[in-house]
């Protein structure tokens, strides 16, 4: 079999890919642990370490045109590398989003939250869950298991919406509690996003076996 | 040190044809290299080449890095072949062929005194764009040709063995292990540049000159040959002349790109790393070739 040097640089990419991908779900789950926990320091960290996320996206994106001007890929072997730029992008700014609920809740500072965390954690969890399985179903070629992937979208907005309505109760009933509604609002906000953003994942891996760019499911939101 | 002088001497003697030790580094360098030293095979200082009175490469300097896969690409007749069969003393060859400047392998000038050529171009071997193998030879005797011409004392049995070993590098033996008395002309395109390419690393050399090898051969053919160069280089340093830039991009690690001038002499116009050169070449020449923008 040829192409032993392209094949092997394509690898290694996809590894790098996941590595980013694992950060991005790290830095997720501790946001909302340290969110849970009130802990600043830990929040601190994150938005840090975002900084380590950009750059490993910047590493990608060099290595994939690299590649590509050297490789000349084609068909699949094209779509794969390009969709690995746009996956990059779409990482980066889970990454964000899960450093802006670091700052929300740095924000927050001694503030007791309004109300038990249950359905942010939740919501959180959902996209860890959908980034995995993007990303695998990226390794795999799994078109199916792609499109699996947008059922969790539903759910993550189902949330969302729970979310909205029950802290506008709050803000209604009692107007001192806005300020705190508000910040929980946005955390929410920011999960929805990230859940959008594994949809997004998990459509350029149907583009890449495919060669067509469907939406798979439309998000509300 | 590899001694280059006729008489057969113990490796690793440090002793060069001028009778004098030579540490690393004492031979002149006009510019500045890259890579320390040891690192490099070749150093090439301010070649020019003519044929008779026209001059076809001017004033051209580069390194050339141990162990790794250098291309030389420019349009048609911008002398990279010339450049090519000046860094094994084959320009000489050919009649009016001459040369000034200054080629090393590793530190010792090839055209010292007393240096021997056909050793030089045992070292620094070469294959050729159309696969040559001895027509009148099995494909046993095409890769034997070199270890016997080179007079080394091996018995038949060693000479198999070498055969065997350089089929092996060349990624052919599985292919002509039971061919081995059948002619070298009775294999396939592809196949008989392997051979050739087995024939040059039966003798043990340290660089393979490779002038558009693949030229000649299908794009599978073509594509063996690349996957072929890039394992070569766990042992061997390469240079290869192509005007196939996707072929460049695809293989080597550094390139260089010549250019000829409005005296039709070729100059060096950029080298560096191939990455570099491919996504972001310093020089607009450059840029405009590899986009295809000329003329």
């Amino acid at each position: 079999m040829t192409r032993v040097e392209f094949d092997k640089h394509l690898r290694e990419l996809k590894d790098e890919l996941l590595e980013m991908g694992s950060m991005v779900e790290k830095a997720i789950a501790r946001a909302v642990e340290a969110l849970k926990k009130r802990d600043t320091e830990m929040a601190r960290q994150i938005v840090e370490d975002d900084a380590k996320i950009n750059r490993k996206r910047f590493d990608i994106e060099e290595k994939c045109v690299e590649l590509i001007a050297t490789q000349q890929p084609l068909a699949r072997d094209l779509r794969q590398l390009v969709s690995i730029l746009y996956m990059t992008v779409d990482l980066e700014r889970m990454g964000d989003h899960a450093e802006g609920i670091a700052r929300i809740n740095i924000r927050m500072g001694d503030e007791p939250l309004l109300k038990p965390l249950i359905d942010i954690p939740r919501m959180a969890q959902l996209g860890i869950d959908m980034t995995h399985r993007a990303l695998q179903a990226f390794i795999d070629l799994d078109v199916e298991g792609a499109r699996a992937v947008s059922a969790s979208d539903d759910e993550v907005d189902a949330l969302y919406d729970q979310v909205y309505r029950e802290l506008l109760i709050y803000m209604i009933q009692d107007p001192r509690t806005i300020q705190r509604a508000t910040y929980l609002l946005w955390i929410a906000h920011d999960l929805e996003r990230i859940a959008d953003r594994a949809t997004n994942i998990a459509e350029r891996v149907v583009f890449t076996v495919t060669g067509k760019m469907d939406e798979i499911g439309v998000s509300k939101y | 040190m590899i001694d280059m002088r006729s008489k057969p001497q113990p490796r690793g003697s440090g002793v060069t044809p001028s009778g004098t030790a030579t540490p690393e580094g004492s031979f002149p360098a006009a510019g500045q290299a890259e890579a320390p030293l040891r690192d490099l095979s070749l150093t090439i200082r301010d070649v020019t080449a003519y044929y008779g009175k026209f001059r076809a490469i001017k004033s051209i300097s580069l390194d050339v890095e141990e162990r790794k896969v250098t291309a030389l690409i420019g349009p048609s007749g911008c002398g990279k072949s010339t450049l090519l069969r000046c860094m094994n003393r084959m320009h000489e060859e050919t009649p009016g062929g001459r040369m000034t400047g200054h080629v090393s392998l590793h530190g010792e000038d090839i055209h010292a005194a007393g240096v021997d050529p056909v050793v030089v171009r045992r070292r620094i071997g070469m294959v050729f764009q159309k696969p040559n193998p001895f027509p009148t030879m099995s494909v046993l005797d095409n890769v034997a040709a070199g270890i016997r011409l080179n007079r080394f004392w091996v018995s038949s049995a060693e000479v198999k063995d070498r055969v065997e070993k350089a089929l092996g590098q060349a990624a052919l033996w599985d292919e002509v292990k039971d061919k081995l008395n059948q002619p070298g002309t009775a294999l396939s395109g592809g196949q008989q540049q392997r051979l050739c390419i087995a024939r040059a690393l039966a003798v043990e050399p340290e660089v393979i000159l490779m002038d558009e090898p693949c030229s000649a051969l299908d794009p599978i053919a073509t594509l063996k040959i690349e996957d072929l160069m890039r394992e070569l280089t766990n042992n061997y340093t390469i240079v290869i002349v192509t005007h196939n830039m996707q072929q460049a991009a695809r293989v080597s690690d550094k390139t260089a790109f010549l250019m000829m001038d409005e005296d039709r002499a070729g100059f060096l116009v950029e080298y560096g790393e191939t990455k570099q050169l491919f996504t972001n070449p310093k020089e607009k020449r450059t840029e405009d070739y590899i986009t295809g923008r000329f003329g």
